[in-house]
């Protein structure tokens, strides 16, 4: 398990350093998957125990937003004044972009085939 | 009885100090929450991270505890975010000739979906009345909290709000696709995922791996795309923008 989280942290850290020197728009840790999808492809396979580390973590992956999410109670006086405008932005805005996105990507994949 | 009160209390500081006090009862409420989504066979109102938020959230109030002690505790759970996401390379490794295969497709939908996103935010605040400043906290909503936080800032909102805003609209998401997607005819898993990861960001993608790790690796390539599509475009979407 050592060997497989070391090698994740350690594309982590690189991702971060990269993203932090060179002034790029995307967080340092999708930097870090996108250079460690581009290690696989240079090895052409994934290590078994790089496999293994990997479903471990994604598997709890929501219980790792807990503690960021668990920040929004202190949202509390601010709704009083914009509450349920913000609430009805929010939910209309992300069921409408949840599925235009989904309906156009699955309407370009039917038509091609 | 009075050493037995001394000790209670001795006792109830030492649980007050102990740093891994908020890690247990964050994994335990977790690993509850998620039995009850099971239970439930997956009912969207029970999921796992909605009524593990919840359920903190009140225990914080009672105990009355403040938000930053619990975060301190609990902090090496949110440092695993890291290289949790640096993971999700493996799913997409293995899914890399379905990306190959449906290239333009996933480009063209992303670009949509992206502006989308942003259009009907900046739309939708102004037919409910919200401030300017609201307006551009809630532009990058769909997109990753730290990416998004930046750009709000950039542009002059209110980091803070858009930080709130991000995680709502990351559980909103999550808590509807199941049903939206019933709703819609979406049956593809790697539709749903990518979908999920345009729309909200790590939460949905932390969503779409329950799913499968197919529509896991699509939400996650989808969100960070998307953070990119996000901070170039907004700034020129707000340029000229009617407000």
């Amino acid at each position: 398990m050592l060997y497989g989280l070391t090698i994740l942290c350690a594309f982590l850290l690189a991702g971060e350093m990269i993203a932090r020197i060179a002034g790029l728009p995307i967080p340092g840790s999708v930097l870090a998957m996108l250079l460690l999808t581009g290690w696989l492809l240079m090895r052409r396979g994934v290590e078994p125990r790089v496999a293994r580390v990997s479903s471990g973590l994604l598997r709890y992956m929501p219980l790792f937003f807990v503690p960021a999410g668990v920040g929004v109670m202190e949202l509390g006086p601010r709704l009083a004044t914009e509450g349920w405008a913000m609430a009805a932005v929010i939910a209309l805005s992300t069921a409408i972009t949840l599925a235009v996105t989904a309906l156009t990507l699955q309407w370009l994949l039917r038509r091609r085939r | 009885m009075n050493t037995l009160a001394a000790h209670w209390q001795q006792a109830w500081a030492w649980l007050h100090d102990f740093p891994a006090l908020w890690l247990v009862v964050t994994a335990a409420v977790f690993l509850l929450a998620d039995k009850a989504f099971r239970l439930t066979r997956h009912f969207p109102l029970c999921n796992p991270l909605l009524l593990t938020m919840a359920g903190l959230a009140l225990a914080l109030t009672l105990f009355q505890v403040p938000y930053a002690d619990y975060f301190r505790g609990a902090r090496p759970l949110h440092w695993l975010l890291g290289p949790a996401t640096v993971a999700l390379a493996v799913p997409l490794y293995l899914n890399l000739h379905h990306v190959r295969a449906s290239l333009a497709p996933l480009t063209i939908a992303l670009a949509v979906g992206g502006l989308t996103g942003i259009a009907s935010a900046l739309l939708l605040g102004q037919l409910f009345g919200l401030s300017a400043v609201s307006l551009i906290s809630f532009a990058p909503k769909s997109v990753t909290t730290p990416i998004a936080m930046a750009i709000s800032e950039h542009l002059g909102g209110l980091p803070a709000l858009t930080a709130n805003v991000v995680i709502v609209t990351g559980i909103f998401g999550a808590v509807i696709v199941a049903p939206m997607m019933r709703l819609l005819g979406v049956k593809d898993l790697m539709v749903q995922g990518f979908a999920l990861g345009v729309a909200a960001h790590g939460l949905g993608t932390a969503r779409a791996v329950q799913l499968s790790q197919t529509a896991g690796a699509f939400s996650g390539l989808a969100m960070g795309l998307n953070a990119v599509l996000t901070s170039l475009a907004l700034p020129l979407i707000l340029a000229v923008w009617p407000m």
